[in-house]
């Protein structure tokens, strides 16, 4: 598949200055970094804090600009300003805290805020903003005001903004962080369903539940990305996911203690779902093995 | 607040759920001051701490409250003074500030020499939160709650603060109260757990108690552990799956029993 985006030796740095002394610190948050995302893929990005997720994530739509390297969007370079729309609208962001994204007092406001400022008419807004909102099961509060919603529900509302600027790709930056349990299924369940439409889909997390339902898991630590594989491959090395400073998927680590006490499961079941499938579908096929 | 009770004996862990807007925050403001009921009164020991007279700092004394994102609350130049913020308003002298300062930083795991001159801002996430905790464990509180102390945390900086709530618990022996999104923590850290709904107090129990209803805790938007959940789940399949086995441990062995038996 033809990839969507293309990472090649990027680095990004921050840089300080000190009020007092104007002395500078440099600090390299992605460091030399190459990767591609095909188009309708589902990626995790997975690492501990401080691991470069976050900054890697705005670089993909041109929030941050390459120190050095380049990132490209359908082939559109994001540090060419003459693109850096198409590349936003082509790059949705949906960022942690709900909170800090809703701007309008009206939810069906906020949802149209991004197609408003792109200068679509009316009624192709309308449009949208009717079809983002039934796409994540919010267009019967549209009329609601935002502090009338759970966080969940505000952040239903802030992927109903971004699929609004009709994206090829969503890149969600750990969205159910502050959410409880339910606003948290219901994000996840949303960001799955986009993909299977065809959005593809980078969610950064630090659920490894979460991310062992993507397609492929991209590591990082300390800038640079430290394991790049399908989740099967990461979650059956033990010693990469705690070099990594990770942990197991519950379901992963559940089928390693049913496999140590000599019923084998097979190494490629990694979500809860799977599991729960092959034990109560498939147990004659573990006894052929 | 819809006509809450409940009692807290001392020295136990006390986990409480409940969604977005359940009433959880209200309730620990109740806890420690920063609101006062309607109707109805707040104990602590055999101190009403909702009559008039109370005064704030003696009820910030006995109970400390660690906000959601706590980081976002540091403010002094070095870390050193930051957690000596509390004491300091207690009016200690300058040595039992500082001895609490060096004993609150020891137990949440922060190395005193290292990191006492360094600037809050410049640590690590994990770090700063407990930079924010240690400034409430400087103040001795009898009871300590925390707002959701691992939210955005990655698995490992998480792991090291549920060890060193555990720790705290152990060495100081106070009553913790502890919200939670995060149903696995709760499991594993309460001795009694508190489900909010609609500002009720709905459910109150052990764990195996609370998160054996999983259809009703599903019913207010929360969930139980995922362990318990696979097991839920398998035992809705094929009901000669035992469903109720809380631990990994204990998951494990009901799965390979069922497996062995179903060859």
């Amino acid at each position: 598949m033809k990839p969507i985006i293309q990472v090649k030796d990027l680095i990004f740095e921050y840089t300080r200055t000190d009020a007092e002394t104007g002395e500078k610190t440099v600090n390299r948050a992605v460091d030399n970094v190459t990767f591609d995302i095909a188009k309708g893929s589902f990626v995790a990005v997975i690492g501990q804090n401080g691991s470069g997720k976050s900054t890697l994530a705005k670089c993909l739509n041109g929030l941050l600009l390459p120190t050095s390297g380049e990132v490209h969007v359908s082939g559109m370079r994001t540090s060419d300003d003459e693109h850096i729309w198409d590349v936003r609208s082509k790059v949705g962001m949906v960022f942690q805290n709900p909170d800090n994204q809703i701007v309008s007092s009206i939810i069906e406001d906020d949802v149209a805020f991004g197609p408003e400022n792109l200068g679509i008419e009316p009624a192709e807004i309308r449009r949208r903003v009717d079809e983002a909102l039934r796409e994540v099961g919010m267009y019967d509060q549209r009329k609601k005001g935002p502090h009338q919603l759970s966080g969940g529900q505000k952040q239903r509302i802030a992927i109903a903004g971004a699929i609004a600027m009709r994206p090829e790709c969503i890149v969600f930056d750990e969205p159910t962080a502050m959410l409880d349990p339910k606003g948290r299924n219901m994000v996840l369940y949303i960001i799955k369903k986009l993909n299977r439409e065809g959005i593809t889909t980078i969610l950064i997390t630090h659920f490894m539940e979460e991310a062992a339902q993507a397609e492929r898991i991209i590591v990082m630590q300390q800038g640079r990305i430290f394991s790049d594989s399908t989740p099967h491959e990461l979650f059956s090395d033990r010693e990469r996911i705690r070099a990594a400073g990770l942990e197991l998927p519950p379901a992963v680590d559940l089928r390693e203690r049913v496999t140590a006490l000599g019923c084998e499961i097979p190494a490629d079941i990694v979500t809860a779902d799977d599991l729960i499938d092959f034990i109560t579908k498939q147990p004659a096929a573990a006894a052929a093995e | 607040m819809d006509d809450v009770s409940f009692e807290i004996p001392d020295g136990t862990f006390v986990g409480i759920i409940g969604h977005t807007g359940s009433g959880k925050s209200t309730l620990l403001q109740h806890l420690n001051g920063l609101l006062k009921p309607t109707e109805g009164k707040v104990y602590i020991d055999d101190v009403c701490i909702t009559d008039p007279g109370v005064r704030m700092v003696d009820i910030r004394r006995r109970v400390g409250l660690v906000f959601q994102y706590p980081e976002y609350q540091l403010f002094e130049e070095t870390v050193a003074k930051d957690v000596a913020f509390g004491p300091r308003n207690l009016g200690l002298s300058e040595e039992e500030i500082d001895r609490r300062v060096r004993g609150a930083m020891a137990l949440v795991g922060l190395d005193y020499e290292a990191l006492h001159d360094r600037s809050p801002f410049d640590l690590s996430g994990g770090q700063k939160r407990r930079v924010a905790i240690a400034g409430v464990i400087a103040m001795h509180p009898q009871v300590l709650i925390l707002d959701e102390p691992t939210a955005g945390l990655d698995p490992a900086a998480h792991q090291d603060i549920l060890d060193m709530i555990e720790r705290v618990q152990r060495e100081e022996n106070i009553i913790i109260i502890y919200v939670s999104h995060n149903m696995a923590d709760i499991a594993r850290l309460s001795d009694r757990v508190l489900v909010m709904d609609h500002a009720k107090l709905v459910l109150e129990g052990t764990p195996a108690e609370v998160f054996g209803h999983r259809d009703y805790l599903h019913s207010i938007g929360l969930s139980v552990p995922p362990v318990m959940d696979i097991m839920s789940q398998l035992h809705e399949q094929d009901g000669r799956i035992d469903g109720g086995k809380m631990t990994p441990d204990e998951a494990a062995q009901e799965i390979a029993r069922y497996l062995q038996q179903k060859r």
